[in-house]
């Protein structure tokens, strides 16, 4: 099969029989009419550079520090988030679940994939991975082990399961020690992970984690 | 209705193993497979169910086997010839005229 073809992405090798299959298909939908090959553009980089977990991180570190805010976001996850002007695809519906001392919230979605676009982009490949949507509603236990995180046994852990009508963000617990920091500092401790539930938010002057 | 999808509870597998640092995408071909489908979805010829469903009538061997673009891809060819805005002898053809040897 010689790559003779020409195209817009630099990558000499022979391509598979999978990124065969993606170029036919946009070839072919372009050429319909079915799509402009600049929205694509538009639309990858908006999901690679511009929608991901800072945006949910800011939510999150702005409920730390406004009481209101935070009684609105729990409220109504959907339109406090669009205060922040967050919205659009697969968010229309988004609530949020806080964590406590005495709750802690964890979230998945069995079937497929539904997440919080708006807030956390777009879900990372675990998320959407057989082991971890079969074995987080049976054994949430042992699935928050695996990411590094054992909580005191008298902690309950609620499992939330997302639909395409509903989807869930963890609140996370605001570390301890935290009092005197800015916003853009708090939202600094707030990792993915800790607004799906399989992680915590960071303790200042912690490493990086996602 | 349930399938080799609805696996939530069930045993076997394996560990979960989260990738540091991962991007957004993995491969050129990714993202060409998730803004297609982001922006065919916007010519209002199905909703998100029918997407899912799409994805989840491939044969149970396939579904688990496949990687998530994988099934994304798969989903969108399937809507998009039940719909009639491409025929799977179009697909086919360009797939072949792509590869350089005749159709």
């Amino acid at each position: 099969m010689p790559s003779e073809h020409s195209h817009d992405h630099d990558h000499s090798e022979v391509p598979s029989d999978l990124a065969l299959r993606v170029k036919a298909l946009e070839s072919l939908l372009v050429e319909k009419g079915l799509v402009d090959p600049a929205a694509l553009e538009i639309l990858i980089d908006t999901y690679e550079t511009k929608v991901g977990p800072r945006n949910g991180a800011k939510v999150v570190a702005h409920a730390w520090s406004d009481p209101d805010y935070k009684a609105r976001l729990l409220a109504d996850g959907s339109k406090a988030i669009a205060e922040f002007g967050f919205d659009g695809r697969q968010g229309k519906d988004i609530v949020v679940v806080e964590n406590t001392e005495q709750v802690h919230n964890m979230v998945v979605c069995t079937l497929c994939s539904c997440y919080p676009w708006p807030v956390l982009g777009l879900p990372p490949v675990w998320y959407k991975a057989s082991p971890y949507r079969a074995r987080a509603v049976r054994d949430p236990v042992g699935v928050l082990k695996d990411f590094g995180v054992t909580l005191p046994e008298d902690v309950e852990i609620r499992v939330w399961d997302s639909t395409a009508e509903l989807r869930y963000l963890v609140l996370p617990q605001r570390p301890a020690g935290t009092e005197g920091l800015s916003e853009a500092d708090l939202a600094e401790l707030v990792t993915r992970d800790s607004m799906i539930g399989t992680g915590l938010a960071k303790q200042p002057g912690a490493g990086g984690t996602p | 209705m349930n399938g080799a999808h609805d696996m939530g509870g069930m045993d076997g597998f394996g560990p979960i193993n989260p990738e540091p640092d991962e991007p957004v995408f993995h491969g050129e071909w990714e993202k060409r497979v998730f803004a297609m489908t982001v922006a065919t979805g916007f010519l209002g010829h199905w909703n998100i169910d029918m997407g899912r469903q799409a994805r989840e009538q491939v044969d149970p061997a396939e579904y688990l086997r496949s990687s998530y673009y994988e099934k994304w891809l798969q989903g969108l060819e399937t809507l998009l010839v039940e719909k009639g805005l491409i025929t799977a002898e179009e697909l086919a053809a360009r797939k072949a005229e792509m590869a350089g040897g005749a159709p």
